[in-house]
């Protein structure tokens, strides 16, 4: 974590803004994000979240992650680990979307 | 008050019946159990609802649907030698021991916290479960699954142990797995069930995710995530240690991001060639069983997920990862050319061939349904219901070493 954090907070510098105020995700949208979080993150995290290869992603492990930080590691992934970035199947406002439903906590 | 001793009697004879009746009942419900072979029945796991269905691959249809069987994702299974039960290994560290002759669960225990498969010992007397967390191999009676040996992994930090990986039989009443977090590999001998021998193989590379046995059970072969190249260890001479193949392969190449780990379970054999998924790359590779030298790279799709030889060696199967993953490519082993790219649809996870190869069996997620390919004329001759597929293990397993 530590030799990521600097690549993480370079990246969040760069972040456009207003991405979380933007119009809101449409429902059908979020169906194929929740299928995705379900079937292809759940190949690795488990299809309920609770771990496997990948860790866990309930909210207690969340509690000290800002939504942006979780939005951010899910679009570029961790390097050194084999968790991918997955910016080309979802937009910044997209992920922040999920992350934030991850911190709430999600159960696909 | 005979009134009142009436009633009661009513009552007695009344509850009576209705436990003979239910009586009955449990006992019409296992008189169904099928008397016949097993030889051509199969199950596929159906994850998200925690089911399985029994399949006959001669006449193409369900048998039974077994519920209750907890998380299943990444579920896999192995078959006692008589090949009536399925060893099912969930995700939630479940065990289930499923009749399939009877379509019902006998036995079901949660061991663990988090599973990632197990294996059936060459003598089909134990079953060895290899867990996440808390990570190690548990080890169980197969009659009745009472646990014989707890071995935990090596701990990483002062309260965690190692995730294990890639578990598999090996003859001589063995198991072989490796150890993600602290990049081991372990023999464990149970020819005395009571005091399991380990021998340890440490820094055997990056990252080890997974592994495999080559199907005349000599090489154990540990897929590295963390650098190229892979474990080998010749369990003919375990005392040489382990040493890294292909470890030139796409040395200062940049790899794709991996959307879906290769499965290293199906590696492929055919001849003296091993054909196997690259990771990070939309390869195939064929490999020279004993010298470990590429002896070439085919272009795919996608990354490979599950590379599998039909049962003859004549044709490779390979099926691919998100986002490729409604594509299936069939390879001709003698020309290494694609023969077919076949698109049974969104989320084909996993094949399975019948025992001699005459038929494939895929399960295809988005479409809930599972599809028969006849592998001469690689057409689609039939289609079966099942809730999200993933892995499809057909009793044929029970007679090999490392499925």
């Amino acid at each position: 974590m530590t030799r990521i954090l600097p690549s993480l907070l370079a990246a969040l510098m760069c972040w456009t803004t207003n991405a979380a105020s933007e119009a809101p995700i449409p429902p059908q949208r979020q169906a194929e994000i929740i299928y995705l979080l379900k079937h292809d993150c759940g190949s690795c995290h488990g299809m309920r979240l609770e771990g496997g290869l990948g860790p866990a992603l309930t909210p207690d492990r969340f509690q000290l992650w800002s939504t942006q930080v979780l939005a951010l590691t899910i679009l570029t992934g961790r390097p050194g680990t084999p968790m991918p970035p997955w910016r080309p199947f979802l937009s910044e406002r997209e992920a922040l979307w999920l992350a934030g439903q991850l911190k709430q906590g999600i159960r696909p | 008050m005979n009134r009142v001793v009436n009633g009661v009697v009513n009552e007695v004879a009344y509850r009576m019946i209705t436990l003979t009746c239910l009586l009955l009942l449990s006992l019409t419900v296992n008189a169904e159990c099928l008397v016949r072979g097993t030889g051509d029945l199969g199950i596929v796991v159906e994850r998200a609802a925690g089911s399985l269905k029994v399949l006959d691959t001669t006449a193409h249809k369900v048998l039974f649907r077994v519920e209750g069987l907890g998380d299943l994702s990444h579920a896999s299974a192995v078959y006692s030698r008589d090949g009536r039960y399925a060893y099912l290994f969930g995700r939630d560290g479940g065990l289930t021991k499923v009749d399939i002759l009877c379509g019902n669960i006998v036995q079901r225990l949660v061991q663990g916290g988090n599973s990632i498969g197990g294996a059936i010992s060459q003598d089909g007397k134990l079953v060895a479960v290899s867990n996440y967390d808390p990570g190690g191999v548990k080890i169980f009676r197969a009659d009745d699954l009472s646990l014989v040996s707890d071995i935990p992994a090596t701990p990483f930090t002062e309260d965690r142990r190692s995730k294990t990986v890639g578990l598999v039989d090996a003859p001589g009443n063995r198991f072989a797995v490796s150890l993600y977090d602290t990049e081991e590999s372990w023999i464990i001998d149970m020819n005395d069930p009571a005091n399991p021998e380990i021998q340890r193989f440490t820094d055997i590379g990056r990252l080890p995710y997974d592994a495999l046995i080559t199907p005349d059970g000599r090489y154990y072969i540990t897929g590295l995530f963390g650098q190229d190249g892979l474990s080998l260890l010749d369990l003919w001479h375990p005392e040489k240690g382990p040493r890294t193949i292909l470890e030139n392969y796409g040395k200062g190449q940049e790899k794709l991001p991996v959307y879906k780990m290769p499965h290293l379970e199906g590696w492929a054999i055919a001849g003296n060639r091993a054909f196997l998924p690259a990771v990070g790359r939309h390869e195939v590779l064929v490999v020279r069983q004993g010298t470990w030298k590429i002896l070439d790279q085919i272009p795919v799709h996608g990354q490979p997920v599950f590379v599998m030889a039909r049962p003859d060696g004549r044709q490779i199967w390979v099926n691919f990862a998100f986002p490729n993953n409604d594509t299936i490519q069939v390879i001709d082993t003698e020309t290494l050319e694609i023969t077919k790219t076949l698109k049974p649809g969104g989320g084909t996870l996993h094949m399975e061939f019948t025992p001699r190869g005459e038929e494939v069996w895929i399960s295809v997620r988005d479409k809930d349904e599972v599809q028969v390919y006849d592998t001469q004329n690689l057409e689609l001759i039939h289609r079966l219901p099942a809730d999200k597929p993933s892995g499809i293990f057909f009793s044929a397993r029970a007679h090999h070493t490392g499925l």
